[in-house]
């Protein structure tokens, strides 16, 4: 019933599993940014009926609920190989995706605090990247 | 700051704790992977995993209701140190030297990115 063990700190392993959270949180991002969209359509206080028809009747609201789901799938994909210890971290990345999505598609404005923060957590995603396993 | 609630800060730090199991369970659930369909549905670590995230992101939703979004999301990357700390404890995972200074980076860029927002 379960897949052969792996050995936990196969690099090559552990380093496909990093890639596939990183691609987890551009797809988490992205739902992100389509749930925003399609709840702005929503109204100001829909009720709970309104929420649960408007999740599956709103293309940008399934579309973007559905891409948590496969987002969700690869997660557990890559759970499987890696040490959570290393992987869960990566998920901050979600935050530098959303920063830059709402940029371009929102039209945010970009400033000095928002630039330092996407570089000190990329360089923080980097250094579990390159030392994390070891 | 001011204008956020103890309440909302209360509500979000509870939704980090609870999907900090979340991220636990599916773990130890992705470790027991079965081949077929029926078997990753019965897979109650995993379900239970999704559980506590549905249940954290209501948490979150009810947490995010008053209060500034500025201050609140970075406070859901707290999620990341008590998973470190049931990487560690339940799963037996080694905490290095980089996971640490990462971890420090990650939290850091989060609240720049707080004070960027407001």
């Amino acid at each position: 019933m379960s897949t052969s063990p792996v050995p936990l700190n196969d690099p090559a392993q552990q380093r496909r599993s990093f890639l596939l959270v990183v691609c987890c949180t551009l797809i988490g991002a992205a739902a992100q940014v389509l749930i925003k969209t399609g709840a702005n359509a929503l109204g100001p206080s829909p009720t709970m009926v309104q929420t649960a028809l408007a999740m599956v009747l709103t293309p940008a609201l399934f579309a973007g609920y559905s891409l948590y789901g496969i987002s969700t799938i690869l997660l557990v994909l890559a759970l499987r190989h890696g040490q959570l210890s290393l992987l869960y971290p990566v998920f901050a990345m979600t935050y530098v995706w959303v920063t830059i999505l709402s940029v371009v598609v929102f039209h945010e404005s970009m400033n000095p605090y928002k630039l330092a923060g996407i570089l000190i957590i990329v360089g923080g995603i980097a250094v579990l990247g390159r030392g994390g396993s070891s | 700051m001011s204008n956020t609630p103890w309440s909302s800060i209360a509500w979000v730090l509870g939704a980090s704790f609870f999907g900090s199991f979340g991220a636990l369970f599916l773990k130890i659930g992705a470790g027991k992977l079965g081949k077929s369909i029926v078997s990753v549905a019965t897979n109650w670590r995993l379900m239970l995993g999704i559980a506590f995230y549905l249940f954290s992101s209501v948490l979150f939703v009810l947490g995010v209701r008053k209060g500034e979004l500025s201050v609140l999301y970075p406070m859901v990357s707290l999620g990341s140190v008590w998973t470190l700390f049931w990487s560690r404890l339940i799963l037996g995972e080694p905490l290095t030297r980089p996971k640490f200074i990462a971890l420090g980076m990650i939290l850091c860029g989060i609240a720049l990115l707080g004070l960027g927002t407001r």
